[in-house]
């Protein structure tokens, strides 16, 4: 490691420490933390929120139970996968398709309209060859910030539940959804989209532009002269800036953020970092605002950012270390004032090895599965850091929303086992836990591995992948991209051809399954917690923001999905790693 | 389920109204705003020579004559296709991986005169993220700045000089990585020697 690479990570830490606790506490205000409920930006925001609720037809006064605020946000997702769906069936014979894209198959267009309302955004598809502008814009820009207010709903319903006392509301699902995107998403993605623009990140309505090679005499593998090089174009920065700040991930271009026009420079790839971490972050700090309870989002940051910094540190050593398989061909992997150096294969040389494994511990960390750089052609223990990072279920952050309302299922847990041992009915932060709130924290628990473990080893037992590498690396492929999917996070081991109609349909029923068996059940233990008196603390009350809880907390993540998980990763990196 | 019916009016209503919003309204103001002020860069950075569009500043391109230097091995289709962004994802260990490289490192150390067993810089012999990186390393272009400087017939030190002008640094001096532009290089070679002959 340079020291400028050292310098890069600590500004972003940096960074992150100015604005994560500034933008937390403004989400507070938005989501309600003053007693009065008014929030900076209400004199502009408020008559625009009045307007949009007259046109939906609701009334912003009116609260609901959990299993309404539910149903509101199924309805809204089913309506908004139908859309998506019919737009990537009929782009073909749409208008404002200038690169000639076909409408999807049937299957293709369900994997792919799952994908984006999961806030998943994987992409089995090839950006740029099989999507439309229209697609783009009018589909996956849309979904990308709808889908991350519906994470934003959910964990504000969530916190309601522990906030409120013998209540049976959690809130109107059309309001959160609203300010989510009014007050938090449009102007932060508007912003990033200018200053992506500026250094390079391109925003235009035009097709492909035809440039002249400028060397002549270079031929295909047929001896052809290729006397011209296509452009691309698109509006690439406004989805670049929601992709990142809504942790959705879906490239615009198949090389996602490796491509040049999505991330031009160094700056561009800080930049991305910084946002795809930034609202998860701030949104623990919204937590501690609406709990009134500081200490218990120091708390939680602390072993998010642990969690974060043990997974970005090994893939970014790792790969930095290089891949082993090379020095025996005299390839140079040693870092130098002359060359970044490490595992460079589906690397750019303007990031370099260690900013690819702190994007990948970031974009894993956080269900965002935006890449700068190729996951598959990882060392075997830098390829491990992210899919075990996503198989923790992805708390650290986490995605917008549904990241801290996994954190949160964690330390429900956490209570309660800590409660086994001493023989004490659980609570936390006033609110008894007991068998109910228990019985869906399992079946939140279960959803991911089940979405995950199943079909991936039906997917090996009937050999439906058709097209994965030789060895134990075609395992951590299909491990890796189920883990991807159940996770909702949409980054790929991309050699495995996944379009086929195994992939995609399985795929996407696992990716539903990954975002709706985790946010119905926190809903419903939203309801189940709001109904409950506060209980005072008392001395045998343990108290979840101190060291002694962040350690419990951390070590039952890691345990869940050591136990959970070790046998199949045993057989896949694992093994690979020890092979060599 | 009663009132999940009755919640599909907002939802509808809601979806096209987000849809007009964030898929329509959005975009277009990014991209007034985009080529109002940064109209050359929102258009992909395009690089004319009298003229004629010949690449993006930010996007690589195939160099096989021996008086240009050459870019990174790519996977984007035939090679630095722009409209098919692409890496190998060959695992580290794939056989067709190590015998591209092989052979790759081979065929550099030929083209530029290099001992046999000579060590080859780690992003001439393999393919980037994108298929499209515009830079090649510091090191990778010294080693190929002799052959160049002969295919030209200029000196080595003027070839050098030329590497350094074209090499960007990191933004601020510390993000990101330095690499040296193949395009904007060669494009600036093409000059030097039309000026010299």
């Amino acid at each position: 490691m340079s020291w400028q690479n050292i310098l890069q990570i600590a500004a972003l830490i940096g960074l992150l420490a100015l604005c994560v606790p500034r933008l937390g506490r403004y989400m507070g205000y938005v989501y309600g933390s003053r007693a009065d409920g008014t929030a900076p930006g209400d004199r502009f925001f408020n008559p625009i929120e009045r307007v949009i609720y007259r046109i939906f037809g609701v009334d912003s006064k009116r609260e609901q139970r959990w299993n309404v605020y539910a149903a509101s946000m199924m309805a809204f997702t089913l309506v908004s996968l139908l859309s998506l769906y019919v737009l990537l069936r009929t782009q073909g014979s749409l208008f404002f398709n200038p690169t000639d894209r076909a409408s999807m198959s049937p299957t293709g267009a369900f994997n792919a309209a799952v994908s984006f309302t999961t806030n998943t955004n994987w992409q089995w598809f090839s950006g740029e060859v099989a999507i439309s502008h229209l697609t783009q814009m009018l589909g996956f820009a849309v979904h990308n910030f709808i889908s991350a207010a519906v994470g934003l709903a959910i964990v504000v319903a969530l916190i309601r539940g522990i906030t409120r006392s013998r209540s049976r509301n959690l809130g109107n699902f059309w309001v959160d959804l609203t300010r989510g995107i009014i007050r938090i998403l449009l102007p932060l993605a508007l912003a990033g989209a200018v200053v992506l623009i500026s250094q390079g990140v391109v925003q235009n309505f035009n097709g492909h532009t035809v440039a002249t090679a400028v060397d002549t005499t270079n031929t295909d593998a047929e001896g052809n002269a290729i006397a011209e090089q296509l452009i691309p174009g698109g509006p690439v920065a406004s989805q670049e800036a929601i992709k990142e700040l809504g942790t959705n991930g879906g490239g615009y271009y198949n090389a996602n953020s490796a491509h040049p026009f999505e991330s031009s420079n160094g700056f561009t790839n800080f930049m991305e970092i910084f946002m795809l971490l930034l609202i998860p972050l701030a949104l623990v700090f919204t937590f501690g605002a609406l709990v009134q309870d500081k200490r218990q989002s120091r708390l939680l940051v602390a072993v998010m950012a642990g969690i974060l910094v043990v997974f970005s540190g090994m893939a970014a050593l790792s790969e930095q270390n290089g891949n082993s398989a090379l020095a025996s061909l005299q390839v140079d992997q040693s870092i130098s004032t002359d060359q970044s150096g490490g595992n460079m294969e589906g690397k750019e040389v303007r990031f370099g090895a260690i900013s690819c494994g702190v994007f990948a511990g970031a974009t894993t960390g956080t269900s965002t599965g935006a890449v700068n750089c190729m996951h598959d052609s990882f060392t075997s223990l830098g390829g491990l850091a992210p899919m075990l990072h996503m198989m923790l279920g992805e708390i650290s952050p986490g995605g917008v929303g549904v990241g801290l309302s996994g954190v949160l299922i964690m330390a429900l847990l956490s209570v309660f086992i800590a409660g086994l041992m001493v023989g004490r009915t659980p609570e936390y932060l006033g609110k008894k836990i007991q068998a109910a709130e228990m019985k869906l924290v399992t079946l939140y628990i279960l959803a991911m591995p089940f979405a995950l473990l199943t079909f991936a080893a039906a997917a090996v037992v009937l050999r439906s992948a058709a097209t994965y590498q030789a060895g134990p690396h075609g395992l951590s492929e299909v491990l890796y991209n189920y883990a991807s999917t159940a996770n909702n996070n949409g980054s790929a081991f991309a050699y495995q051809g996944t379009g086929t109609q195994w992939y995609t349909v399985t795929q996407g029923l696992s990716m539903l399954m990954g975002r709706f068996f985790t946010i119905i059940p926190a809903l419903a233990i939203g309801g189940s917690l709001a109904a409950k008196p506060k209980v005072p603390a008392t001395s045998g009350t343990m108290p979840t923001h101190n060291p002694l809880f962040g350690f419990l907390l951390a070590g039952v993540i890691l345990i869940v999905a050591g136990l959970t998980f070790f046998p199949a990763l045993a057989l896949g990196p694992i093994l690979e790693h020890l092979s060599l | 389920m009663r009132s999940f019916i009755r919640q599909l009016r907002p939802a509808l209503i809601s979806v096209v109204f987000f849809t007009v919003l964030l898929g329509v309204a959005y975009p277009l103001v990014a991209t007034a705003i985009g080529q109002v002020l940064f109209h050359d860069k929102a258009n992909g950075s395009l690089v004319r020579r009298d003229g004629v569009v010949v690449g993006s500043e930010l996007i690589g391109q195939t160099f096989v004559a021996p008086e240009y230097f050459h870019s990174r091995p790519s996977a984007a289709g035939a090679g630095y296709d722009g409209s098919a962004s692409s890496g190998s994802n060959y695992g580290p260990q794939n056989p067709d991986f190590l015998a591209a490289v092989a052979e790759r490192a081979a065929a550099y150390r030929e083209e530029n005169g290099l001992a046999a067993d000579a060590e080859v810089p780690v992003d001439a012999v393999t393919a980037s993220g994108s298929g499209l990186d515009p830079h090649i390393s510091i090191a990778n272009a010294r080693l190929q700045a002799p052959r160049v400087a002969e295919a030209r017939g200029l000196e080595l030190s003027v070839v050098l000089v030329a590497i350094g002008k074209h090499t960007d640094d990191r933004v601020l001096g510390v993000l990101g990585e330095p690499g040296v532009n193949v395009l904007m290089l060669n494009l600036a070679l093409d000059d030097l020697s039309a000026g010299a002959s």
